[in-house]
């Protein structure tokens, strides 16, 4: 079992409503010059190892149904890649040298009240 | 005979009955057909009418897309068969790739629910032969997500190729690229629009019945094609 995460964004030439109407309620809080875009998250979690097949399957997956090119970009990067000694299943793996892997904060930013 | 139009019924079509009413009452047989099931045999025209397939999820049209008739419909409309995506149904021939671009939220990020001035930029298409080039006209618009976008190339070619066919006037309701309400695909046989004919076909319940000459244009272009 792996996971795979398919991340979708409008272009940036493509109009954001959701982005701008978020940017503007950032704004009414308080967090002044913040511009925000909205995208989409995919999980997926694949059975069996993931072969270069899968994760091409993944890739026509997310350019059939999951985004729309037309108006998005999307990315498809790898989160935990379960290899033959399981030992994903009790920590995740490390990801795989050529799958860039977006660092999460250490913790959710202070301020938000 | 009457020509027989077909309006497809997805999971969440909301409008499919007022597209099989508004063929009837302009003088065409109404053939009801379910996505999943039915076969486009001897089927002259087909709808897809507006409503929120699949709960609109993952993208407006984008499930919908996929649905069994849709298979046999890109075949035929590749060879010709004349296809009317109102709304929802616009939304579902982008996704299909039968027309270019998309339909994103509404820049005002409401719902809009309104009479709305249109004017009919070709009548180059089965679906617009009945109009004349520049008359305006008045149809009801309701949606939530209806602001056609495309890429600079996509809008310079519609443009270019004659290919818009109705576009917002007297105002923008939803900040679609160059005021776009309705294009056609390149042969033409393939119309897509946000606002709604089937609903301006009754003095009763519309301000005018400007929508039923949608109707009649593919009746006249069946028959002329006999």
């Amino acid at each position: 079992m792996a996971r795979v995460v398919v991340d979708v964004m409008p272009k940036p030439e493509i109009l954001d409503p959701q982005g701008k109407a978020v940017t503007g309620a950032l704004a009414r809080l308080g967090f002044a010059g913040v511009s925000v875009r909205q995208g989409k998250r995919f999980e997926l979690e694949v059975d069996g190892e993931l072969t270069d097949e899968r994760l091409a399957d993944v890739h026509r997956a997310a350019e059939t149904l999951l985004a729309n090119p037309v108006i998005e970009t999307f990315q498809v990067r790898v989160e935990s890649a379960e290899r033959a000694d399981d030992q994903a299943r009790v920590e995740p793996a490390e990801p795989a040298d050529d799958q860039a892997r977006v660092d999460e904060p250490e913790a959710a930013p202070a301020g938000a009240r | 005979m009457a020509p027989r139009v077909g309006v497809v019924t997805f999971p969440g079509s909301l409008d499919d009955i007022d597209a099989l009413r508004a063929v009837r009452l302009s003088g065409g047989e109404p053939v009801p057909l379910w996505h999943a099931t039915d076969s486009l045999e001897g089927i002259e025209a087909v709808i897809l009418p507006g409503g929120f397939s699949y709960g609109d999820y993952l993208r407006c049209g984008a499930i919908a897309r996929f649905a069994p008739v849709m298979n046999e419909l890109i075949k035929k409309a590749d060879a010709g068969l004349p296809v009317l995506g109102i709304c929802n149904g616009f939304q579902i021939l982008c996704e299909a790739h039968l027309l270019p671009g998309a339909l994103i939220r509404n820049d005002v990020r409401t719902f809009v629910c309104k009479d709305q001035d249109l004017r009919i930029e070709s009548v180059d298409t089965p679906w617009t032969s009945a109009f004349e080039r520049g008359q305006q006209i008045n149809i009801v618009l309701k949606n939530g997500e209806g602001g056609f976008v495309a890429d600079a190339d996509t809008l310079r070619r519609l443009e270019g190729e004659g290919q818009v066919v109705f576009r917002y006037v007297n105002g923008n309701p939803n900040g679609s690229y160059h005021d776009i309400a309705g294009i056609c695909n390149e042969r033409g046989n393939v119309v897509g629009l946000m606002p709604h004919p089937e609903h301006n076909v009754d003095p009763l319940t519309g301000p005018t019945t400007d929508g039923t000459s949608v109707f009649r244009s593919v009746y006249g272009f069946l028959s002329a094609r006999i």
